[in-house]
């Protein structure tokens, strides 16, 4: 029974982790690996916003959000935009922006158990005989709305539409009138809300630390992978699949081997179905 | 208005030492042999000109992080495989370094060809599975296991745990040690230069520019794949190796950042592509970091940065420019 809510809150944390990384190699291709970075630096913004400037937490949260789409937006519009197209360069650049930001933040004395964001709700209910508190039932219910609402965006807007045209088909796109620049810099916006948001949801779990900015990052990719690069609900699916298998590593294995599992289902997904699971669509690009 | 634009041509001493025959004159001679006299004989007289026992061993340093940096240029810009984990070669060759010399009794110069070997064979193993996809695998694959490795270690409590692998042997003396690593980035310098320009090499770049293309000749990818990745994560675990023993200890911290940052910065500011900008590149960056060794981790804020305005404004790198002043003339003529 533990087994079971645990894991699918578990799951539903990581498929809030990896959706922006998804969105953005989904449209434009490129692989986002300040990713954890910015799930972090969000945390770190919403902290000053409530502690220094002493705002009201829900508008703290909101202006963080807000502040990390805008960083997104700049970081393609300045950077990524320029060596769009060159693999090399596009991953060189994504990962130098990703550590500059945490190395920055751990230089500038952000570690130890200092920082920490509140979490939405004060205490806890028992399901069974599980005690869980209600945070941990908002991030199910928070994780679940995205989902919903990221497939009704993709599917009943126009903005969406066009962002899944460009994932299927750049060209076709532009002939149609659709600005595949404009939508890239959405995208990196909206995949940067994405990873804030997962950030301000997740981070009260714990304390804010610079290293939590990998794992998220390793995290994410796991499941992008397993899902399938680029397929959405792929990777939604994988997050579960992920997820109870973490769990139930660390119910009997220990929680050390956490890593280690999204290692190995990485590399298993590699080895046995290179497109992942559920990434039908671009499954003969990627293989040799 | 009178319009004008920069021609650059090719100057006549370039042209005619193109071809092995033409060499006709000691002029010519020099022309080819200078650049690389000035590297060689450069690096070699290094360490005498060195003011202190520390920035001796900053030579070391740089020379390590230099091969590292040759092997992130080979996979790179002649195979198209982006490794943003240089620590997992450095990590790998360290510790098989350190077992063999503390379990085993080899003495370094003995144990540093061991673990160059064995290391570059399960450094290939581990990065195996994503050698036959195209795309950003290899690139997040080779991301995650130094990060992963350092985790295991530490988890497990296996390898010396957090405390490390002590008592290493150092080299016979620091004079041996410089120029052994010297003279092996030398060494592998030179032979990746010749190893680009041979029928290896130019399936490589084949596999690079048009893998169908390669296949379609009836050549085994993935195979090719993986000897250069052997190749170059041989120069890793060398590096790896010779670090364990310059430092006389071996830990997680192995699998840092810096192993992986550093070399790619050296690379793109070098000039990608190369093979030597890299070793420029490092014996750039690798003393500027250590005067900035007092702060810390903004160390490798400051290698970003430089990466992205590097990457983003001025891809080409000192080499290639230098180059191009060095071969070619320019001059402004009317259009």
């Amino acid at each position: 029974m533990d087994i079971l809510i645990y894991g699918t809150i578990n799951s539903i944390a990581l498929a809030l982790m990896a959706l922006g990384f998804a969105l953005v190699y989904g449209i434009s291709r490129v692989p986002n690996f300040a990713h954890g970075a910015l799930y972090v630096i969000t945390g770190f913004i919403a902290w000053s916003l409530l502690r220094t400037l002493g705002l009201n937490y829900f508008f703290s949260i909101v202006l963080a959000i807000i502040a990390i789409g805008v960083v997104g937006a700049l970081m393609y519009q300045f950077v990524l935009i320029r060596v769009r197209g060159m693999a090399i360069s596009e991953i060189i650049a994504s990962y130098a922006i990703g550590l500059a930001i945490l190395e920055g933040l751990r230089w500038g004395g952000f570690k130890g158990s200092t920082y920490t964001l509140p979490v939405f709700i004060e205490g806890s209910m028992t399901i069974g005989d599980i005690p869980v508190d209600f945070h941990r039932i908002l991030v199910v219910g928070i994780g679940a709305a995205v989902v919903i609402s990221l497939w009704l965006f993709t599917h009943y807007t126009r903005i969406g539409l066009a962002l899944r045209g460009m994932a299927q088909d750049e060209r076709a796109a532009l002939m149609l009138g659709i600005d595949s620049d404009v939508m890239a810099v959405v995208a990196m916006a909206s995949g940067a809300m994405l990873a804030g948001l997962a950030g301000i949801v997740l981070l009260p779990l714990g304390n804010i630390v610079v290293e939590k900015g990998y794992d998220v990052l390793i995290q994410a990719i796991a499941v992008c992978i397993v899902g399938g690069l680029g397929s959405w609900m792929g990777a939604v699916l994988a997050a579960f699949l992920i997820g109870f298998a973490q769990i139930l590593t660390v119910v009997y294995l220990g929680t050390h081997f956490q890593m280690v599992v999204s290692l190995l289902a990485i590399i298993l997904t590699l080895i046995f179905r290179p497109s992942g699971l559920f990434g039908r669509q671009k499954e003969l690009e990627e293989r040799v | 208005m009178e319009q004008r634009r920069k021609e650059r041509i090719d100057r006549g001493i370039k042209v005619r030492t193109d071809g092995l025959y033409a060499l006709m004159s000691w002029r010519e001679l020099g022309y080819l042999t200078l650049p690389r006299l000035v590297l060689i004989v450069g690096m070699l007289i290094l360490p005498f000109v060195m003011p202190s026992m520390y920035w001796q061993r900053v030579i070391s340093i740089v020379c390590i992080y230099a091969l590292l940096a040759v092997s992130f240029d080979l996979l790179a810009h002649f195979v198209g495989l982006v490794s943003l984990g240089g620590a997992l070669f450095i990590g790998v060759g360290g510790y098989i370094s350190a077992i063999m010399n503390t379990s085993f009794g080899f003495p370094p110069l003995l144990a540093i060809p061991i673990a160059t070997i064995a290391g570059a064979g399960i450094c290939t193993l581990l990065l195996f599975p994503c050698l036959p996809l195209r795309g950003v695998y290899f690139a997040i694959v080779s991301l995650m296991y130094p990060l992963a490795m350092a985790r295991v270690i530490e988890a497990l409590d296996i390898l010396g745990g957090t405390d490390g692998i002590m008592g290493i042997d150092s080299f016979p003396n620091r004079w041996i040690e410089q120029y052994f690593v010297i003279l092996m980035v030398l060494l592998f310098l030179f032979g990746v230069r010749r190893l680009v320009n041979l029928d290896l090499g130019l399936v490589l770049r084949a596999v690079k520019d048009n893998d169908q293309a390669v296949r379609a000749s009836g050549m085994n990818i993935t195979f090719y794949k993986a000897v250069a990745v052997f190749f170059s994560s041989a120069m890793g675990c060398l590096g790896g190796a010779c670090l364990v023993h310059i430092y006389m200890w071996s830990g997680i911290s192995l699998f840092a950042l810096d192993f992986s940052i550093l070399p790619i910065a050296a690379t793109v500011i070098g000039g990608a592509g190369t093979i030597v900008g890299p070793v420029l590149g490092c014996l750039i960056l690798v003393p500027v970091s250590e005067l900035l060794r007092d702060f810390g981790t903004l160390r490798i804020v400051f290698y970003s940065l430089i990466l992205v305005a590097f990457i983003v404004f001025r891809s080409e790198g000192i080499m290639v420019y230098g180059q191009r002043k060095y071969h070619q003339i320019e001059r402004w003529v009317k259009v």
